[in-house]
């Protein structure tokens, strides 16, 4: 198998030589091949062979392909990131400073990609939760994950998650054991240092709750340095019958950041789903979360904020499956764009013809603060089933000019009537998250970036 | 304490005020009659400073300063409040948070030092007492969800505790039935004293049986064309605004 593959690899670098050097324009997706062939993987070799298989004939997303047509991330990889650059190291000595302050949680800890067990503690008992990086449990655990590795994420539903699963170099497999609480949230940092080179992260996460078991997971994804940072995440969550899953997901990086989060998470009879994603900072950030109901009387909530500014670009891509009958979904994802930022909300609604009794809810607002400053919106409801009752509203618009006014009537200096405004409006998706230390913590985030002083 | 010179002020390119003059000192009531589209709320909202009207002629002085000059805010923390028509649904501020930064706000610009949790507590439920206007309603947010009468109610309580000197009530008495006009009518007249001022603008009569007025006007075209006593809106009520619209069309 071995040699076979490596006979391969001296095919492909044949044909790909002679393309790169007749053309002046790099071809990215060769890179990315290219890169494939110059890693060293230990595991996964026939997993990440397959995935790699559909990434050469796809490559990254075209602009034209509807689900990117607002997200040129494939010629801001090509501008920005050469794949043949041998990463150096983070010189990242404390992270203390992107911790979430006085969250009492299990620190895992990824910097440029690898998991660091020096930064990294674990503090709920085995007996709770079982956490093991990928590389690790594909060694030892094999039998856990193997019914849903690359299956419920299927490496051929998105390019990046095809990429993914071909050159992932560190994760993590989370286990809660059946009828489990784990107290203690899992607080996964993802952690980019570009202060030496540019970095290029691809990590993936398999997290299983079986069955009647509860877990809270608060992701965030950091990054500092100057140099352009691409982060390429998949994940998958497993939420057993009667599971609980609490989930909530930061972006806040800093710089030249580039981020495609692919995140798919399944649920089985009576699971309960909440999620939240705060996205605040990066060059480009798409986020696309699969929400997959495969059971009956479940309950998803879906809930989403993004405050941009400057030039960012945040594009949440949510699909809400409803396989089965007798479940409810609610979805509220709110933005706010100031600078020259763009966002861009896809919210799609599937209810397969056996789901009756389907309840989904959706709802995207969107508030434009400075002229420059766009969004793209689009509810896709696709409705098999007679006996459902669904909705979806979106708006963008401005600020209330009447509801401005009312404020400054009373005394209120125009800034701080609108940062009252804006903060009304986006502190209404903190609702329901539970965690007191975490909410306050968004509540800051929140009202730091709203210029919120009163 | 107030004086409006020949007040003229457009929306887009309709002319609405057409030259108000009025003048009103501490101490007074006065109220501004007339049948719909006279202009009367446009005058409510051109000295509160809405901004989607065009002041093109005319001046008016507020204790000495030029008022047309000044943002909203600012004409707030010199003292003048307009009790909204149609007072705005903001979800998500409680009227308690918006009471505690506006009259903070109007501190600060005053010179005072902002004041603390137990003192605004204090003055919040000294004030509630006076609009019969109970804490819960106060904690929601700010008039979603609440009905005509808590609306007004709660227009009233943010009067009460700005202490404005010239309070200008935009046809307060629109959707309250006669219980909650009397409670809002009490609030008024509690507040009211010689160091500040009034203007009530209505188009019925029946708020001034409550709030009774030193003067009335009534507008018709944006212009005063009749000024009197409180009599003037009973005569009004037994005859009607037509009556003013022949006297104007005859002159």
């Amino acid at each position: 198998m071995s040699l076979k593959l490596k006979a391969m690899t001296g095919l492909k670098k044949k044909l790909l030589l002679p393309d790169m050097s007749t053309t002046t324009t790099r071809n990215i997706n060769n890179e990315i091949v290219e890169a494939f062939h110059q890693s060293k993987f230990d595991v996964a070799k026939e997993y990440r062979n397959k995935a790699l298989a559909f990434f050469e004939k796809t490559g990254l997303p075209a602009v034209k392909q509807e689900e990117y047509r607002f997200t040129p991330i494939a010629k801001s990889l090509e501008k920005n990131f050469d794949w043949s650059v041998i990463q150096s190291k983070s010189a990242i000595e404390s992270i203390e400073e992107f911790l979430i302050p006085n969250l009492d949680a299990n620190i895992l800890v990824f910097v440029n990609g690898k998991y660091s067990e020096s930064h990294s503690t674990i503090i709920s008992p085995e007996s709770e939760v079982k956490i093991k990086t990928l590389n690790a449990a594909f060694k030892t655990d094999s039998e856990v994950f193997a019914p849903y590795f690359d299956k419920i994420l299927n490496p051929e539903s998105d390019p990046f998650a095809a990429m993914n699963s071909a050159l992932w170099q560190d994760g993590l497999l989370i286990h809660v054991p059946a009828n489990t609480h784990v107290s203690k949230p899992i607080f996964i940092l993802h952690l980019n240092d570009a202060g030496n080179s540019q970095v290029i992260s691809q990590t993936k996460i398999l997290g299983i709750l079986e069955k009647g078991s509860q877990l809270s997971v608060i992701e965030k994804f950091d990054s500092r340095g100057t140099h352009s940072v691409f982060h390429n995440f998949s994940e998958e969550w497993i939420v057993k019958e009667k599971s609980h899953l609490e989930y909530c997901k930061v972006q806040n990086d800093a710089g030249k950041s580039y981020q495609v989060a692919n995140t798919i998470i399944h649920q089985s009879d009576n699971s309960l789903l909440n999620t939240f994603t705060l996205t605040l900072n990066g060059e480009l950030v798409r986020n696309n979360l699969n929400i997959i109901i495969d059971g009956e009387n479940c309950e998803s909530h879906f809930y989403g904020l993004y405050l941009l500014n400057g030039n960012t670009l945040g594009d949440n891509h949510t699909v809400v499956d409803h396989k089965k009958p007798n479940s409810f979904s609610n979805e509220m994802y709110k933005g706010i764009m100031d600078g020259n930022s763009k966002g861009v909300f896809n919210g799609k609604i599937f209810v397969r013809p056996h789901a009756q009794k389907t309840n989904a809810f959706q709802s995207n607002r969107n508030i434009l603060v400075s002229d420059s400053a766009t969004v793209n919106t689009k509810p896709q409801l696709e409705i098999w089933a007679d006996d459902v009752k669904c909705s979806h509203g979106c708006t963008s618009g401005q600020l209330d000019e009447e509801a401005l006014f009312y404020l400054r009537s009373r005394g209120i200096a125009e800034p701080i009537a609108k940062a009252m405004l804006l903060y009304a409006f986006a502190s209404e998706v903190l609702t329901p998250i539970k965690n007191e230390t975490l909410k306050s913590y968004l509540d800051n985030l929140i009202a730091e970036r709203l210029q919120k002083n009163f | 304490m107030l004086t409006i010179k020949n007040l003229h002020a457009k929306v887009g390119e309709k002319a609405i005020l057409n030259g108000i003059d009025l003048k009103v000192n501490a101490g007074e009531v006065h109220a501004i009659m007339g049948p719909n589209g006279s202009g009367k709320s446009t005058l409510a909202s051109v000295l509160a400073g809405r901004e989607d009207f065009e002041v093109t002629n005319g001046e008016v002085d507020f204790l000495g300063k030029n008022l047309l000059e000044l943002d909203p805010e600012d004409r707030a923390r010199e003292g003048i409040f307009m009790a909204f028509q149609y007072p705005v649904e903001i979800p998500g501020v409680s009227t308690i948070n918006f009471m505690k930064t506006a009259l903070n706000q109007i501190r600060e610009y005053r010179g005072q030092q902002a004041l603390d949790a137990v003192s605004f507590l204090q003055l919040m439920k000294e004030k509630m007492k006076l609009v019969e206007i109970n804490q819960s309603l106060l904690s929601r947010s700010l008039n979603e969800g609440f009905s005509g009468g808590e609306k007004k109610r709660n227009e009233i309580f943010q009067m009460a505790m700005l202490e404005p000197k010239l309070a200008i009530l935009d046809e307060t008495d629109s959707g309250l039935d006669i219980d909650a006009l009397r409670i809002v009518a009490n609030g008024v007249n509690k507040l009211r004293n010689k160091n500040n001022a009034t203007i009530v603008v209505t188009h019925y009569q029946r708020l001034l049986d409550y709030i009774v007025p030193d003067y009335v006007h009534v507008l018709y075209n944006g212009k005063i064309v009749k000024s009197g006593s409180k009599e003037l809106a009973l005569e009004l009520e037994a005859k009607g605004y037509d009556w003013i619209k022949k006297e104007v069309a005859v002159a």
